[in-house]
């Protein structure tokens, strides 16, 4: 088991598309370390060049304190799981599984043994000697991560490899792999673009984009504070209102008159933006205390929930998530008002986190 | 060949638009088509049928006037001509069969090495200006073989490579790589290269990547692009006739068509030798048809 650490790395391919522009991650040993990102961002090229099936342009990468920049795969001691499963077509269940250990040249009893073992924990049983082609996409998915546990690496690397399962299974195979990955310590490296997936699975979350990263941080640190305009824009569903804002003593207030509570350390004389989490805000009967006047343009019905996207004579209109008890109707006049803690604020032209 | 008769028949008798009509023009059309497709195949066959036909009948019968379709006596004498001498011993026509055989299978052996792993290599590296090299080596088809047989003739010539196997193989080969390569890379580009990365992880180089995951996936493609290669090289006839002359280096395409042209010309044997020769070709392209759709429809499965 080994901590990974990826130092300035830039990888340019021979087309001269720049897939990763500059990527620092520190990432510590037993560590379940989510790379979040929409696609085309550099999160699977990030993850080849830490695999060695991509060599990267500059840049150095670590594990467990060796700089493996010039190792190949086979000498990483590294398994990866693909979004496409990879399993060997001809080969049944209980092959796919032996031949990383067969590639070591380990004796037939403790071939026998990993196999059987990794069976047992993904449940493959039944399935031992079927051939891929026979399995459905839920039990293929699972044989592939029993391949990749069987070899006891020194860490995983997982390339969305839960897309092609529907919702149901997704869900349950995440709950899986956390609980697999916390069971046996071994360092992780989960890529998905999926933030709902990021956010239940990672003890860290790195937020890529445009080959940078934009943010680390516990998935709590980046759903409060998400460290710029575009983790604010992409964190959250529905995401952060973004509402400008200006400072005037001591309050920070909208062009709507919407009072927000003010963060410390405001700068001066800036253009700004407040994030506010659609739930820190608040439809109220007109008039209520602290709010402004507003119009209901369109509310959706989520079961328990409702998201009311509100016009309150801002740039744009907000959206508010409420309980499903309280109920407006559309084009109805209401009050909006902040009900939330100080949200962070942003910079218009640096994009970036001031206070 | 099926859709173009399709085609040509839909617009003919489909006119009338009232529903009796187009069914009564959907029976008519039926009609039209099988005989369309009949006259067609007896068009294509009756050439066949009368090589067969030729080959067991006696020497008189071949020249019957008018000709014998069905009461002729049936004899394997031309066959046993074909195979072994008249005075005993080998024939010259059964030397010429061999050496098809050597120089065909050798040349399709090396397209298929060389060409295999290039197809590989292009389908999974990123090559320098790969779509020019790729237009270049099919380029190198373009021509005909009639346009640069005299330059090899006399490249040949200044080698010593005229008249012998080796030289025919070589010009074979060189023919078929080009082949090879295009159609086997459009074989590799449909067996996705995670099994290499996976298997490189597991702790194999590329090479064995290669060779352990996907040459298997590629062998019905190879089986396919090789009986392509096997049967260009073997009915090949104007190298074979310009490059090689006396009768232990020359290859049956120019042997049979030697023994036209005498003051009498033997068809029986004629025809018998041809039956010999154009007998492989149908057994493998019958053995591997299933591939050789897919090759010919690549692009169109899957994806
Ligand atoms: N082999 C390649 N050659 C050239 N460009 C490539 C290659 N592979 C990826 N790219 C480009 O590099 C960029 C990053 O690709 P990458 O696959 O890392 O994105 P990603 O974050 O994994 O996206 P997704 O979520 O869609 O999988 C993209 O613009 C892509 O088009
Ligand atoms: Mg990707």
């Amino acid at each position: 088991m080994a901590g990974i650490e990826v130092t300035a790395l830039h990888k340019r391919y021979p087309d001269g598309t720049v897939a990763v522009d500059h990527v620092d991650l520190s990432i510590g040993d037993g560590e379940l370390f989510v790379m979040l990102g929409p696609s085309g961002c550099g999160k699977t090229t990030t993850l080849r060049a830490i695999a060695g099936l991509e060599r990267q342009t500059t840049g150095d990468i670590r594990i467990g304190n060796t700089l493996v920049n010039d190792l190949p795969p086979a000498e990483r001691d590294i398994a990866m799981v693909f979004q496409f499963y990879a399993l060997y077509p001809h080969l049944r269940t209980r092959d796919n599984l032996a031949f990383p250990l067969r590639a070591e040249g380990l004796p037939k009893a403790e071939v026998r043994e990993r196999v059987d073992e990794a069976a047992r924990l993904m449940r493959l049983g039944p399935l031992l000697d079927r051939r891929p082609r026979r399995l459905s996409g839920g039990e293929q998915q699972r044989v592939a991560l029993a391949r990749a546990l069987v070899r006891r690496p020194r860490a995983f690397l997982m390339d969305e490899p839960l897309t092609n399962l529907d919702a149901e299974l997704r869900a349950d195979m995440r709950t899986e792999i956390k609980h697999l990955q916390g069971e046996l310590g071994t360092t992780m490296v989960y890529v998905t673009h999926d933030q709902v997936e990021a956010m239940s699975l990672g003890h860290r979350i790195a937020i890529l984009n445009k080959g940078r990263v934009e943010q680390i941080g516990t998935p709590l640190e980046v759903y409060d504070r998400p460290a710029s305009l575009f983790c604010a824009a992409f964190i959250g569903s529905p995401p952060m209102n973004l509402i400008e804002v200006e400072v005037a003593d001591g309050k920070l207030r909208s062009q709507s008159g919407l009072v927000l509570t003010p963060p410390p350390g405001l700068p001066r004389d800036r253009c700004l933006v407040a994030g506010v989490r659609p739930e820190a805000l608040e439809v109220t009967e007109p008039g209520a205390e602290r709010s402004v006047p507003a119009r209901v343009v369109s509310a959706e019905w989520l079961g328990d929930e409702i998201i009311y996207v509100v016009d309150h004579g801002g740039q744009r209109d907000v959206r508010v998530r409420m309980p499903s008890t309280v109920r407006f109707a559309a084009d109805a006049p209401v009050g909006l008002r902040h009900s939330g803690g100080p949200p962070p604020v942003y910079d218009v032209s640096t994009e970036e986190l001031v206070a | 060949m099926a859709v173009s008769v399709d085609e040509a028949v839909s617009t003919g008798p489909v006119r009338d638009h009232t529903p009796s009509a187009r069914r009564f023009g959907g029976r008519g059309r039926f009609v039209l088509e099988v005989a369309l497709l009949t006259v067609l195949a007896v068009v294509m066959l009756f050439p066949v049928l009368w090589m067969i036909e030729t080959s067991i009948k006696e020497n008189r019968d071949v020249y019957a006037i008018p000709a014998k379709f069905f009461d002729f006596k049936v004899t394997m004498d031309h066959f046993k001509d074909v195979f072994v001498a008249s005075g005993g011993g080998r024939s010259t026509l059964s030397v010429s069969f061999l050496n098809s055989v050597v120089v065909a299978g050798v040349s399709t052996a090396l397209a298929t090495v060389l060409g295999v792993p290039a197809a590989w290599a292009y389908s999974r590296f990123a090559v320098k200006a790969k779509k020019d090299q790729l237009f270049f080596i099919l380029s190198t088809r373009f021509m005909p073989p009639v346009v640069v047989v005299i330059p090899i003739f006399l490249m040949y010539r200044q080698v010593g490579l005229i008249d012998t196997q080796l030289g025919l193989i070589l010009i074979y080969t060189a023919f078929n790589v080009p082949f090879t390569i295009w159609m086997m890379k459009g074989f590799v580009d449909e067996v996705p290269a995670e099994y290499e990365d996976a298997a490189m992880l597991d702790g194999y180089t590329r090479l064995q990547a290669f060779w352990r995951f996907t040459l298997p996936l590629l062998l019905p493609g190879i089986a396919a692009t090789a009986v392509f290669a096997l049967i260009f090289s073997w009915n090949e006839f104007v190298f074979a006739t310009f490059l090689t002359s006396s009768d232990n280096v020359r290859t049956a395409p120019p042997a049979i068509a030697g023994l036209i042209g005498g003051t009498t010309v033997d068809w029986g044997l004629v025809a018998a030798a041809s039956v010999v020769f154009a007998l492989p070709v149908l057994v493998f392209a019958y053995l591997v048809r299933k591939h050789l759709v897919a090759g010919v429809t690549l692009g169109a499965v899957r994806r």
